[in-house]
């Protein structure tokens, strides 16, 4: 296998200063997700309106007709979500955008979605929760949720972009690791990050290796599920195509068909669980600003992370080496590329927008190191004195 | 005519035996609808039968044609998705009385939609599976393992229900009609929404928990007023054709803009406009942006306002400096502009936490408290008339024009790339408040 996939820093505009003569535009996080999607093939989308995450909606009602797509409004979350379902068994891309509140009637479908292994990207906005909470207000208290977002618990594929050009990159990864793997992908993201609008540079700024090892997205022959190796995804069997095709929630054997028989229900269970774990590492994506004289390590994603490159910025110039760790996948948590940047890290900063919720995943990698964590439930952002507090 | 001659499937079943208690009505409906399929020469490929949950829901597998078996309620949202993507399959819906219940709104909304899907209720007025609870469908007074006592709730008409809603075809029969085939294979062939509530026996439970039977189908149809036949029966446009084939709306347009002037702004600058709603606070801070990014520039901008927003407060939070920029909150602003009192109210612990750096820009009938120097700025005295509208804007002109932040052809600029039918006369707010600048 070969080194995790790196997202490059923001921009070269970055080190050139105010004149950089690349291309720029005003745009927001939701605006980036919807052009990655359309760039990605998206051709199907449904939704329900929910601040902070109707922009997407919208945006994808005006753009897929053009293109040859659909987008519909559902009655509800539980129908967009189901429509999405329905949708990517024929073939399509699917995307759907909710908030909080959303994915908790999305919860269901979720489950469907990984039982009869639907490729399908989901775009949680978060706002403050629980409940109706603050619907135009930040957070990032949906860490846990979306990963433990069904019952039987089983693993999801969560990315969580950390600027206007990641939200453009990852949506269209988040549709590659979909197909490549027949899950349910998240982009989680936040109000902040969707609705903020900022100068980029276009083509978005940012580089993301190609996948390695892609089969073919569909294919027309042979069982609908496989489940030896366990590790194996064979490509999805759509409808419409010359021959039949099964899909079941209930478990099931390789041709659709309800078992109960441990030895096949066993299978596809392990298989399910399998087929993230044993990719991880083709699943993982980080952005890590390696200090070799580093004793202290930040851990930030989604929104934060712009505060916690600045934090490390302002303790450099104290003259505090600081590493920073930006994970861009939250799930499957990046093991690797998280052992190699706590070597030689004897204090962890995680600062997000929740109570501690991926700082205990932290915790439990860290070994010796102490970690800290920097978080504010009340719906302003973290700023970058307080990080840089914490890093003293 | 070509002299191809096609034989048609002889079934649409496969080889396995269906699962159901002796007696139950569901194996002569799945009869029906093999007999439907059959008559219809339908290719199996091209069929999807979408089930939902309960002993219904057993009935894809034990068809050869494409299936779905989803979760309780939900199977129309699945069929509805199937539909829209690819338009020229079949898609047959199997559901009971439970799903139908449960699934409610899904059923309202596709019969309004008129989505080409044919939906099958196998209504036996209970819930088999999980042990005779009753269901939306169970009639008054019946006894169930839910109701000990009788049913106290009224049924749910389903086919009026989505007949007043908009459904293409909306027939009421039982298991036991021998004309329940070709009534399927017409509501197919309907080319809209079609639903089929078809009456039967649960001979587990409900069967005998009332003494019910063939007879007493008919007679408890009668005594809640239902009527049976095809009941509704349409033509209105069918959604996914209409999805499909309808004008598709113009794409939005990117607008790159490129840097054109040189500034001169080597830190980063917060700067806040507040006003009310209806102040174009936005579309001001949104020009500045625009300005700062044709001076190369980089920005980001957070707007806070409420949720009905017409009326209240506006806010909108400019980050401007030669730096990409990583955090986009304004802590402590170094600038801000107060057009209105709903934005001072809103602004009002902002202005508390600038110090002697900050600046200030407002009118004269507002008092900012604030230890930023306040530049009150009377737009009565601009040579030309200042729109209550434009305030936000002539404010911020003000603050750029003091700050240098960026020229003030890149104002002129920005406001000229904006709407063509504003343009001129965002031009000469821009002047008219670069006049007060001083």
């Amino acid at each position: 296998m070969g080194p995790p996939a790196l997202i490059a820093p923001p921009s070269p505009g970055h080190a050139t200063g105010s004149m950089s003569t690349g291309t720029r535009e005003l745009v927001d996080g939701a605006t980036a997700i919807v052009r990655g999607a359309l760039d990605a093939g998206c051709d199907f989308f449904a939704g329900y309106p929910i601040t902070p995450a109707s922009q997407i909606l919208m945006a994808m009602m005006r753009e897929l007709p053009a293109r040859g797509g659909v987008a519909v409004q559902g009655e509800d979350e539980i129908a967009s979500i189901g429509m999405c379902i329905g949708a990517a068994m024929t073939g399509a891309r699917a995307m759907t955008a909710t908030s909080g509140p959303g994915i908790s009637l999305y919860s269901e479908h979720l489950g469907l979605a990984v039982m009869g292994e639907v490729p399908l990207v989901v775009v949680d906005v978060q706002r403050l929760g629980p409940a109706t909470g603050g619907a135009t207000t930040a957070a990032q208290g949906d860490v846990q949720f979306v990963r433990w977002g069904t019952s039987g618990g089983y693993p999801v594929v969560v990315l969580a972009p950390a600027s206007i050009g990641d939200c453009y990159h990852l949506t269209r990864r988040a549709f590659e690791l979909a197909e490549r793997f027949r899950t349910p992908v998240f982009l989680l993201t936040d109000k902040e990050l969707n609705l903020t609008v900022a100068s980029v540079e276009v083509p978005f700024a940012g580089v993301l290796p190609p996948m390695p090892d892609v089969p073919p997205r569909l294919e027309t022959t042979g069982a609908p599920y496989r489940y030896e190796p366990a590790e194996a995804v064979p490509p999805l069997r759509a409808y419409g195509g010359d021959r039949t095709v099964r899909f079941t929630g209930s478990s099931h054997d390789e041709q659709a068909f309800i078992t109960k028989d441990p030895a096949a229900v066993g299978a596809l269970n392990r298989h399910l669980i399998e087929k993230i774990d044993a990719h991880s590492a083709a699943i993982e994506i980080v952005e890590h600003h390696a200090d070799p004289k580093a004793e202290v390590l930040v851990v930030a994603f989604g929104i934060t992370a712009g505060a916690a490159l600045d934090a490390a910025d302002a303790a450099r110039r104290d003259g505090t080496p600081v590493s920073v760790f930006l994970p861009k996948t939250l799930w499957p948590i990046p093991e690797r590329a998280l052992a190699r940047a706590l070597e030689g890290i004897r204090r962890v900063v995680v600062a997000e927008l929740n109570d501690g919720q991926y700082r205990r995943e932290i915790d439990r990698r860290a070994g010796p190191a102490k970690v800290i964590g920097v978080n504010r439930i009340d719906g302003e952002l973290i700023t970058p004195a307080q990080i840089l507090e914490a890093l003293r | 005519m070509t002299g191809v001659t096609i034989t048609p499937l002889a079934s649409f079943r496969n080889e396995r035996p269906y699962p159901f208690c002796p007696g139950c009505g569901h194996g002569s409906i799945l009869d029906a609808l093999d007999r439907a399929l059959v008559s219809r020469n339908a290719d199996p490929a091209r069929v999807v039968v979408v089930s939902d949950i309960g002993c219904s829901g057993l009935s894809d597998q034990y068809f050869a044609t494409s299936a779905f078996h989803g979760l309780h309620g939900r199977s129309i949202t699945y069929a509805t998705g199937i539909k829209l993507a690819r338009p020229d399959l079949d898609v047959v819906v199997i559901m009971g009385d439970g799903g139908t219940g449960i699934g409610g709104a899904h059923l309202l909304s596709a019969a309004r939609r008129n989505i080409g899907i044919t939906v099958l209720v196998f209504n036996n007025l209970n819930f088999g599976m999980t042990g005779g609870q009753h269901s939306t469908t169970t009639p008054p007074g019946a006894v169930t393992a839910t109701t000990p006592g009788g049913n106290l709730e009224r049924p749910l008409d389903i086919v009026a229900t989505v007949g007043v809603n908009g459904a293409q075809f909306a027939w009421r029969g039982t298991s036991f009609d021998a004309d329940l085939p070709d009534r399927i294979a017409e509501a197919m062939g309907s080319g809209g929404f079609a639903l089929l509530d078809i009456w039967e026996l649960c001979t587990a439970y409900y069967v005998r928990a009332n003494a019910f039977s063939r007879r007493a189908i008919d007679a408890t149809i009668a005594e809640l007023g239902f009527e049976t036949g095809l009941l509704y029966h349409r033509d209105y446009p069918e959604y996914a054709a209409a999805a499909h084939s309808r004008p598709a709306p113009q794409p939005a347009v990117a607008e790159p803009i490129v840097p054109e002037f040189a500034t001169a702004l080597d830190r980063r600058l917060g700067i806040v406009a507040a006003g009310a709603a209806g102040g174009r606070v936005r579309s001001a801070a949104r020009l500045v942006a625009h300005a700062a990014m044709l001076g190369g520039l980089w920005v980001a901008q957070r707007d806070d306002y409420p949720i009905t927003v017409k009326t209240g407060h506006s806010l909108s939070m400019l980050a401007v400096g030669p730096d990409p920029i990583r955090y986009a909150a304004i802590p402590i602003p170094d600038v801000v502009v107060v057009a209105a009192p709903e934005g001072l109210a809103k602004a009002r612990p902002l202005l508390a936490a600038m110090d002697a750096g900050g600046l200030v820009v407002t009118t004269p009938d507002l008092t900012p408290q604030t230890a930023a120097q306040v530049v009150v700025v009377d737009p009565g005295e601009a040579g030309v008339r200042i729109p209550k509208a434009d305030l936000a804007l002539a404010l911020l002109t003000v603050a750029v024009a003091r700050t240098g932040v960026v020229p003030a052809e890149a104002l002129r600029r920005a406001a000229g790339a904006g709407d063509p039918r504003f343009a001129a006369k965002t031009i000469e707010t821009i002047d008219a408040a670069l006049s007060l600048a001083g």
